[in-house]
């Protein structure tokens, strides 16, 4: 999987209340909800993100409730994949289950910018920030959740393994 | 080498002798939690894959508790899609209002959570029930849908912090003190990925109710669950609760091996509050007290328990609640509702000039039934004070304990309850 665009960038500790506010939580259609996306910290990002666009946050991404709503808004954005110094666990897990892909990188986290211009590519791990010039490795997914994610999320898997 | 509780509870449930921190398992389930909120993204996840049987309709537990009794159209089409659903496939533990209750004050009341049990929620405050011994974790709807067709889920082993306790509470002081200290102390995300383990010669000052409150905010901490030694105070309530199945309590090794010990003497905690606008925000109320409040809140499955309406009421008793705060009270589930009437704990509540509310997560997360408008604050015995948490993007919540909310409700200023 290779990915290229701009970037929207957050700090640390963004929470699953900003990602989707709970007050929406009573629609269950994604198209619908992800109009509401980021809207209490960053009321642009809905308005301008486009498909392909990556998100990068700083520690403890996705914070808060386990609500699988958070990842799939940005999914349902357009955002391709997500970069942190660190995720929440329950954030993780619901991002890959979802097919999603998220990258925990804390040197690239800490080094991309707003609007700056990154690729991803995941087959040979590695990030590359046009913008600054500089390049940084991924640590490969393990190969249980490589699985999940090349199966396109959990349930799929789980059916390919029936 | 050594395993922490945890570690042993995984282990049993992959049929493994052994697991490190860092491997992964698939391991048996013994329970799992959906919601209105999260269940209805399941189902709907279910039926895309055409997924039409569940593993056992004894072990799952549905609960419509967030937007209910239901307060519009959307909300209550959700709450009918888990009604369907747990009828179709003839759901043993699915709550409907009138028998129902805030999900983590209901599941152990029903006698559902044992030690040494595992279960998943897709809830993320499921890591109420280690206050039982038992390894329980949040989760999302897709690993809530493939719990509910297969029985199993995947983990990744934790590492953990140990937290020995000694000494006893002061007066006013109780579990929501010390999961905000230790918040405060090792911040929000200070226990990513670990597990929580708690015990020591303080845990026998530790009531039930007050470790339901320290297991529930383990994930404030990032936690991937929060787990108590079992001990005579456990097995008392275990066997109150807990009819017609077997369990096993797990003890940690001796030589288990931690990230971190962090030794914690109750008797040195002081009545704690979160300020906005994360858990980790933590300060004495003696050093923060006077903010002026337009609300308060006591109740929740953090702190809607009868040891904590107790407290509360005890506090509130013969007193006026300040004019121009409004009170909200939200028992946790129609027992404690019964149970508060029966004790004259509602009466003095209405006599104070607070309302009741049913029980409901409602306002803990912005729902219904208690909202904030721009610039308002609420203190709060709710779990989260995140930015917009509880209403408007321009509101704060204050974290707190039933006492200094209940103290906080007489006088409208954040208030330390020893010095009413």
């Amino acid at each position: 999987m290779n990915f290229r665009s701009k970037v929207y960038k957050y700090g640390d500790n963004v929470d699953t209340d900003v990602i989707i506010p709970a007050r929406y939580l009573n629609i269950t259609n994604m198209k619908e909800l992800s109009a509401h996306c980021m809207e209490d910290i960053d009321k642009e990002f809905i308005k301008t993100v486009k498909p392909g666009d990556i998100m990068v946050g700083e520690e403890n991404f996705g914070c808060g409730s386990s609500r699988e709503h958070a990842p799939a808004v940005i999914k349902e954005s357009g955002v391709s994949c997500i970069i942190a110094c660190t995720f929440a666990r329950i954030f993780y897990r619901n991002a890959l289950n979802i097919g999603l892909p998220i990258i925990e990188c804390p040197e690239a986290a800490k080094n991309i910018k707003s609007g700056d211009d990154v690729e991803i590519d995941l087959t040979k791990g590695v990030i590359i920030n046009h913008t600054s010039g500089q390049t940084f490795d991924i640590q490969p997914f393990p190969e249980f959740i490589q699985n999940i994610v090349n199966a396109g999320g959990l349930l799929s898997y789980i059916q390919k393994q029936d | 080498m050594g395993m922490t509780m945890t570690q042993k509870i995984l282990a049993a449930h992959a049929g493994l002798d052994s697991v490190v921190a860092g491997q992964l398992i698939e391991a048996n389930l013994d329970l799992v939690l959906g919601n209105d909120v999260t269940a209805p993204v399941a189902i709907n996840e279910m039926d895309k894959i055409g997924a039409d049987k569940v593993f056992n309709k004894d072990k799952i537990m549905l609960v419509s508790d967030h937007f209910t009794p239901n307060k519009d159209i959307k909300s209550a089409q959700n709450a009918k899609q888990i009604r369907v659903f747990a009828n179709k496939h003839d759901i043993t533990n699915y709550f409907e209002l009138g028998e129902m209750g805030i999900e983590h004050c209901l599941l152990p009341e029903k006698g559902l959570c044992a030690p040494g049990e595992l279960i998943i929620g897709a809830d993320s405050h499921t890591c109420t029930y280690g206050a039982v011994g038992a390894f329980s974790t949040g989760v999302g709807s897709t690993d809530m849908a493939a719990g509910m067709m297969t029985g199993k889920g995947w983990f990744k082993v934790p590492e953990a912090i140990r937290f020995n306790l000694t000494g006893k509470f002061n007066k006013y002081v109780s579990g929501k003190d010390l999961i905000l200290y230790i918040i405060g102390l090792i911040g929000v995300d200070g226990a990513l990925y670990c597990s929580m383990e708690f015990g020591g010669e303080g845990l026998k000052n530790v009531s039930m109710d007050s470790r339901f409150t320290v297991a529930n905010m383990a994930i404030e901490a990032g936690a991937k669950n929060g787990i108590f030694e079992v001990d005579d105070i456990t097995l008392a309530y275990v066997n109150d609760h807990v009819k017609n199945r077997e369990w096993t309590a797990y003890t940690p090794d001796a030589d288990a091996v931690y990230k971190r010990v962090i030794d914690i003497d109750l008797s040195k905690l002081e009545s704690t509050v979160a300020m906005p606008h994360l858990p980790e925000n933590a300060k004495p109320v003696s050093e923060v007290a006077g903010i002026k409040v337009d609300q308060v809140v006591i109740g929740s499955c953090t702190n809607g328990r009868m040891e904590d309406l107790r407290e509360a009421a005890d506090i509130m008793r013969g007193k006026k609640v300040a004019k121009g705060v409004r009170v909200i009270v939200l028992p946790g589930t129609q027992k404690i509702v019964m149970e508060c009437i029966q004790e004259g704990i509602f009466q003095t509540f209405i006599e104070c000039g607070a309302v009741v509310s049913t029980p409901t997560c409602g306002p803990c997360l912005g729902g219904h039934m208690g909202v904030l408008a721009d610039g308002e604050l609420a203190v709060s015995t709710t779990n989260r004070n995140f930015v917009g948490r509880m209403g408007h993007v321009d509101s704060k919540v204050i974290l707190a304990s039933p006492a200094v909310a209940a103290a906080t409700a007489i006088t409208g200023v954040l208030t330390d309850p020893n010095k009413l």
